[in-house]
């Protein structure tokens, strides 16, 4: 039908972390702290060939109404941790972990990633996010504030910095020449000076030069600054959008700032996350996914979810009845604390007045309305109908790939690993064996050169 | 003078791994391998030769800054080991590789967060079942306060060692801040967690505060176990409010017994008399056949260097027998094992495992297979209860 060579697939594994996406109540659900759950999850998506493994990052435990939330899977290990040790278990796998640009200082993060980098011989990526909240700053030194108007510009600042520790070394310093007494050729290996509005520092930065350069940059937000500093500096962004229209249309976007940047369409890996329901048929699938939601979307926890958006108690109401006819209340949010959740309404009138008319349209009770406007799957039915979903999304510019999110931990990824990746191998779309050692090798990005640094690194943050 | 030979308490023994041993010229000796020391293959390849030595732990040294034999800034020097990898992870990394070593890395107090270490080191834990320690320290140094640009040198007398008190309080709060039974899946109930055995810590001090809950689990060992060394007084408060295990420079003659009384009178006034604190002595070690051997290896080390090695604590040349000789003369001092510092890992480190080790195992005073499976347990330590756990009732 068409001359344009079929795309390559991206695939990734997101190890299930604090929401309610796992199943923890199904017998086959294990342990999420356990090294041995990261390891069989790592080994089953390294196994299937995988670009990369996920890990997110927590600061503080979620709070809703003053109290500790207890519905979901609480608590994770901690990122860098967890992925030097997997670093031991896994060959080829790149190690994606989320780390945080508000509580952390840039010569130590950049000493973390430059260090996971060396000892997974050039597997490592950060996914760089913001935060901003005081909830979260109670937990650190520099304690509860960030203006969220400020929170792109400390990471574009964070980025730029940390990228100028990384290229503080050019890879050609190390002699190690034991007969002359020459370790190091260059006497100022390591110097940097950083002077800007957030962080003003200046010394030797002390990892040498790491395998990949720098680790691979992902960047998450969805809004008009995040998609800018995805487009300035990112190498991939872990998206949002996994369906044909909001892909396409996010793809277009996002790749279409590219050029103002100077960088080219295919400098930046558009991986969306998605979940999965595999059947042995559709129909069997798609009964397993509604079950699934149920468990997953409890009548505790639809009332629960309601009150991200309505910013009240509403423990008074019967998830089997219909929706609060009060509205939600405005401002910050108080009942619940650390949920990213509560972000990404940003209006809640007009989510809840939307969500009114659809439980009125469709005679939804709380808890139906929230399984039907939450999380649906992305991709339910048997092997061959997902694995052609995928490569249809793919070839249609909706994604370069996908983040995987099973709703098992740690075996949620086995089936998948067994039969669908095979009937990817088999289109020609994805690979059967790793080409390469490392994540820019997986994700056919360049190693980026010292001397490229002023040119790709993102711009340092205005000063407004 | 001695005790009899009978039954001597068995000694425990760790050595500090960094770059490729504490003399400057170690990187040139035969074997050294300065072209892999920023590889996983090199760290996971002593903690095996440690673990085949049946040591209690490794330590992995690190800082925030290039090494320097300046203590105002970079010396600019070209013939020495430069640059090092992050001590947490390297330790993580050669965590699975290993069975049964502890794995003590070290940690910066003055400038980390000790939420992220509390996880991080709770994470160790995790992944080695039960080997994880740390080894705190503070930084005075002006130049790595410059790679953070939080703060200014030079810091009051006796702060900073105050602020890495307050560090562990807080990262042993927040290991303690998830009981052990916290998760309970309970389907009935739809709760995953039982929010009554979660506590907030509520930590307030001088340099920061801190909320809590953690949001790592309980580690395996509940508190894995806190190290620092000492050299001074600010240090031995430390160690005796903070610590598990501290480090003492081996010298001969009166120093180490007068560092011992220092730190068991501090613990004495912190009220934690009664709980267990080892005491190591800290010796760098050049281990040959004989003392001349050891002699002149320093001496051909020495000429590399171009400097007489003058290390910061004590130092020994000699055999296998000599250096029994000398641990076991030198615990008089109240010390109940060492921290051996190789001056070349490549060499030294095997001279521990293979030599050293069999002559206390023939002299009954060290064990001949691990007799524990987490680091507390090598040491002779309880699991400490919880903090925040109500007795049942």
């Amino acid at each position: 039908m068409s001359s344009k060579p079929l795309k390559q697939i991206h695939l990734a594994a997101h190890f299930p972390g604090v929401n309610n996406t796992t199943v923890w109540s199904d017998p086959a659900a294990g342990s999420h702290i356990d090294f041995d759950s990261f390891i069989h999850f790592a080994r089953t998506a390294e196994r299937a060939k995988f670009d990369f493994l996920f890990l997110a990052e927590g600061l503080r435990l979620r709070e809703q109404g003053g109290e500790i939330y207890d519905l979901d899977v609480v608590g994770r290990p901690d990122t860098f941790t967890v992925l030097a040790a997997l670093a031991a278990v896994t060959d080829r796998l790149g190690l994606t972990g989320t780390i945080n640009s508000t509580f952390n200082e840039p010569y130590e993060v950049a000493r973390q990633f430059a260090t996971l980098d060396h000892l997974s011989e050039g597997r490592a990526a950060w996914n760089v996010v913001t935060s901003w909240d005081a909830f979260t700053g109670e937990n650190f030194r520099r304690g509860g504030f960030l203006p969220r108007e400020d929170r792109y510009s400390r990471a574009q600042e964070f980025l730029a910095t940390a990228t100028e520790l990384f290229d503080s070394w050019d890879g050609s310093e190390i002699a190690a020449d034991a007969g002359s007494g020459t370790f190091l050729r260059d006497a100022r290996a390591g110097a940097f000076a950083h002077r800007g509005r957030h962080f003003d520092i200046e010394g030797r930065f002390n990892v040498p030069r790491s395998p990949q350069g720098r680790p691979v940059i992902f960047q998450a937000g969805d809004s008009e600054e995040g998609r800018e500093f995805a487009a300035a500096g990112a190498d991939a962004i872990f998206g949002r959008y996994g369906t044909l229209d909001a892909g396409r249309e996010f793809y277009a976007d996002v790749k279409g700032r590219l050029a103002r940047h100077g960088r080219t369409h295919d400098q930046l890996k558009i991986l969306p996350a998605a979940t999965f329901v595999l059947g042995d048929t559709d129909a069997e699938a798609r009964e397993i996914a509604h079950e699934v939601r149920r468990l997953q979307v409890s009548g505790q926890t639809a009332i629960k979810f309601l009150e991200h958006v309505w910013n009240r108690d509403l423990s008074a109401y019967d998830p089997d009845g219909p929706l609060p006819e009060i509205d939600p209340l405005v401002g910050e949010n108080t009942i619940a604390l650390g949920r990213a959740s509560v972000r990404q309404f940003r209006d809640p009138l007009a989510t809840a007045r939307q969500w009114r008319e659809l439980a009125r349209a469709k005679n939804l009770s709380i808890r139906e309305l929230v399984i039907s406007a939450t999380a649906d799957q992305t991709f339910v039915g048997s092997a061959a109908t997902i694995a052609e979903s995928i490569d249809t999304l793919v070839q249609a510019d909706a994604a370069d790939g996908f983040i995987l999110v099973p709703h098992i931990t740690p075996g949620g990824l086995d089936g998948f690993a067994d039969s669908v990746v095979p009937l990817l191998q088999e289109r020609g779309v994805f690979r059967t064996e790793y080409e390469g050692t490392t994540l820019r090798d997986h994700l056919g990005l360049a190693v980026p050169t010292p001397a490229s640094a002023s040119a790709s690194a993102p711009a340092p943050a205005p000063v407004s | 003078m001695s005790a009899p030979s009978s039954s001597p308490a068995p000694l425990h023994l760790a050595v500090a791994l960094d770059g490729a041993g504490r003399h400057p010229a170690a990187w040139r000796e035969p074997g050294a391998r300065p072209d892999e020391l920023f590889t996983a293959r090199y760290w996971a390849g002593f903690a095996a030769e440690a673990e085949a030595g049946l040591l209690d732990f490794i330590t992995f040294e690190d800082g925030l800054a290039l090494q320097s034999s300046s203590p105002t800034g970079s010396d600019e020097r070209t013939d020495r080991v430069r640059g090092r990898l992050d001590a947490v992870l390297t330790a993580a990394r050669v965590a699975p590789l290993t069975r049964r070593i502890g794995l003590v890395p070290t940690v910066t107090a003055t400038h980390t967060e000790p939420f992220h270490i509390s996880k991080a080191i709770a994470t160790l834990d995790h992944v080695s079942r039960g080997r994880a320690g740390l080894r705190i320290q503070v930084s005075e140094l002006a130049h790595e306060a410059r790679h953070f640009g939080r703060r200014t040198a030079p810091f009051a007398d006796g702060e900073l060692h105050a602020e890495a008190a307050d560090h562990v309080e807080v990262v042993r709060r927040l290991w303690d801040s998830w009981e052990d039974d916290a998760e309970i899946r309970d389907v009935a109930t739809g709760r995953f967690v039982d929010r009554e055995k979660l506590h907030h810590i509520d930590f307030e001090g001088r340099h920061f505060s801190v909320r809590g809950p953690s949001i790592t689990p309980r580690p395996p060992q509940g508190q894995p176990v806190v190290t620092a060394s000492g050299a001074g007084e600010a240090s031995y408060a430390l160690i005796a409010r903070s610590t598990e295990v501290g480090y003492v420079a081996a010298h001969d003659g009166d120093g180490p017994r007068a560092a011992v009384a220092a730190i068991r009178r501090a613990r004495e006034a912190t009220g934690l008399a009664a709980d267990p604190l080892h005491l190591f002595g800290e010796l760098t070690v050049f281990l040959d056949a004989d003392a001349p051997a050891a002699a002149a290896r320093l001496e051909r080390l020495d000429a590399l260097a171009g400097d007489p090695y003058v290390g910061d604590g004590a130092v020994f040349t000699g055999s296998a027998g000599q250096l029994a000789d000398l641990l076991l003369e030198r615990r008089a001092a109240g010390l109940s094992g060492f921290l051996l510092r190789p001056g070349v890992i490549a060499h030294d480190l095997p001279a521990i495992t293979r030599t050293l080790v069999p002559e206390l195992q023939r002299r009954g005073t060290f064990r001949r297979a691990y007799e524990a499976d987490t680091l507390r347990g090598l040491l002779g330590l309880e699991r400490p209860t919880n903090r925040y756990a109500r007795p049942a009732a």
